[in-house]
């Protein structure tokens, strides 16, 4: 049933994809966070031909598969727009855009936890409104949300194996190809899942620490 | 009304409210209000919650808009600026001028959590005034040695009492030497043992400034104390305005009688009882 000679002659392939895996997951991450935030302020924007068209994207955007931006990205784009890009280039940006929607709505929590008084008192010492998001609004709401994001991530990495269907050679797709070369899918996707359990549920305690050290500091520096 | 009030009456008035009226929704805060207050006169609003006191200074501070009238500000409209010969609603940019003129403390302090009290005193020193990082920090410096918390510029504000951050609160709005300062209801959020420190602190700035102040509060007795003149409001209308003594000695109106009955029952000292007494007697 299982064999651990084969084992041994997998695990190293598998693990030799790994940087391919978490590299689309980080860069995903990184275009989402940087997305995100222009996306949640758009959406907040007083003027409704800023705030409507932004709101009706993002919301197609999520409500719809992203393996089918993913196909959208590599099978639609270089037709119609002569633009070509590598599997892994279209995945990043496929994972990057997708989650963005959601880490704008982090963002947006984050932004309307700010009391309403530090607007006021920003009114009051006549901040400008660059100065007032930049200086007191986001310095304050974005340290909150940073577990969210953290879980956003392991999310982002668990959803590499969808790049697989665009030819991006991460580990179900390697695991995909060794299993039909010897017809061993058993070992193959067992090891696949093992490495995703393996570096997502550490990750996920490591969030969850952090988030209790946020909140102990909080409370630590208003008890005095 | 007082000699006081019709000396300063020749002067030109540094905050002209003229039929001032919000609502909100239906409900209407303020009813054709209008309102003079002269440089470096300290006027008291007293009043039910709801009476529109703290609206008079919301709309001042421009964190309200007018429903409809004008508030000039040292000659200048507010919320208004002249546009083709005409009046035009106000541009941030005109706000940001005139609102140089005003400060204000909150109920609730506001102080910028993620800052030091250094900071949070020299942040609109450096970035509204354009002042140099060494300057500023040597203004915010004399200014947090006048509300006696030199020691505590390196703390963040979750570090110190409430009567601390509310004293804070003060040098960050008055070092940036407005000509009016609002002071909402300051020491409504804190513990009684810590509403002293604060009204000590006011106190001495209005013995020594020229500037204007608008105090609405509760603390009757301090009203008294550093009034020029208080003013009465209840139903979105000043019911009654006059000199301290007039006002808390000889109230005329009814609904001023009522209301400060309630403040002697409330006092358990019966400080305001015997002063209201006194006064009746005389």
């Amino acid at each position: 049933m299982w064999d651990w000679e084969y084992v041994e002659y997998i695990l190293p392939r598998l693990l030799e994809v790994i940087p391919t895996a978490l590299a689309a997951a980080l860069a995903g991450f990184a275009l989402a966070c940087l997305l995100g935030l222009p996306i949640a302020l758009a959406r907040r924007s007083r003027s409704k031909w800023i705030a409507i068209p932004m709101t009706a994207v993002t919301e197609f955007i999520r409500s719809t598969p992203l393996l089918i931006q993913l196909f959208v990205l590599v099978f639609v784009f270089p037709l119609s727009f002569g633009l070509t890009l590598s599997p892994f280039v279209a995945g990043v940006i496929g994972l990057g855009v997708h989650y963005s929607t959601y880490l704008s709505e982090v963002y947006r929590s984050g932004i309307e936890a700010v009391p309403k008084g530090q607007w006021e008192a920003s009114v009051a010492l006549n901040f400008g409104k660059v100065h007032t998001w930049t200086r007191i609004v986001l310095p304050q709401s974005i340290p909150p949300t940073v577990p969210v994001m953290g879980n956003y991530l392991i999310t982002m990495f668990k959803e590499t194996p969808t790049l697989s269907a665009i030819t991006v050679a991460e580990l179900l797709m390697t695991a995909k190809i060794l299993g039909s070369a010897s017809f061993k899918y058993v070992e193959a996707f067992t090891l696949v899942g093992v490495i995703f359990f393996l570096l997502s549920y550490p990750s996920a305690l490591l969030v969850r620490m952090l988030e209790r050290w946020m909140q102990r500091s909080e409370r630590s520096t208003t008890i005095r | 009304m007082s000699l006081n009030i019709r000396k300063k009456s020749s002067e030109k008035a540094l905050v002209s409210y003229r039929k001032i009226t919000k609502s909100f929704g239906d409900r209407t805060v303020l009813k054709e209000l209008d309102l003079d207050i002269y440089p470096g006169e300290k006027i008291a609003l007293i009043g039910p919650s709801g009476s529109g006191k703290t609206t008079i200074a919301r709309l001042l501070m421009t964190l309200e808009k007018p429903t409809s009238g004008t508030i000039e500000v040292g000659g200048e409209m507010l919320w208004h600026m002249p546009h083709k010969g005409k009046l035009a609603p106000a541009n941030e940019k005109h706000l940001h001028r005139v609102r140089s003129k005003i400060g204000m403390v909150f109920q609730h302090f506001n102080l910028f959590p993620h800052m030091t009290i250094l900071r949070n005193v020299t942040e609109a020193l450096v970035h509204v005034l354009k002042m140099s990082k060494s300057e500023a920090d040597e203004r915010a410096m004399r200014m947090l040695e006048r509300v006696g918390l030199q020691e505590h510029t390196k703390h963040y504000p979750s570090q110190l009492s409430g009567g601390q951050k509310q004293r804070v609160a003060i040098a960050r709005a008055l070092v940036m030497q407005p000509s009016v300062m609002l002071f909402d209801e300051v020491t409504s959020a804190l513990d009684p043992e810590l509403v002293g420190e604060v009204l000590d602190v006011i106190k001495g700035i209005a013995s020594q400034g020229d500037m204007a102040m608008i105090l609405i509060t509760h603390e009757m007795d301090f009203a008294r104390d550093v009034a020029d003149r208080v003013l009465f409001t209840d139903g979105g209308i000043i019911v009654e305005e006059g000199t301290p003594e007039q006002i808390f000695e000889n109230p005329r109106s009814p609904r001023l009688q009522t209301f400060l009955s309630r403040f002697l029952h409330g006092n358990s000292d019966g400080k305001m009882a015997s002063r209201v007494a006194a006064g009746e007697e005389q």
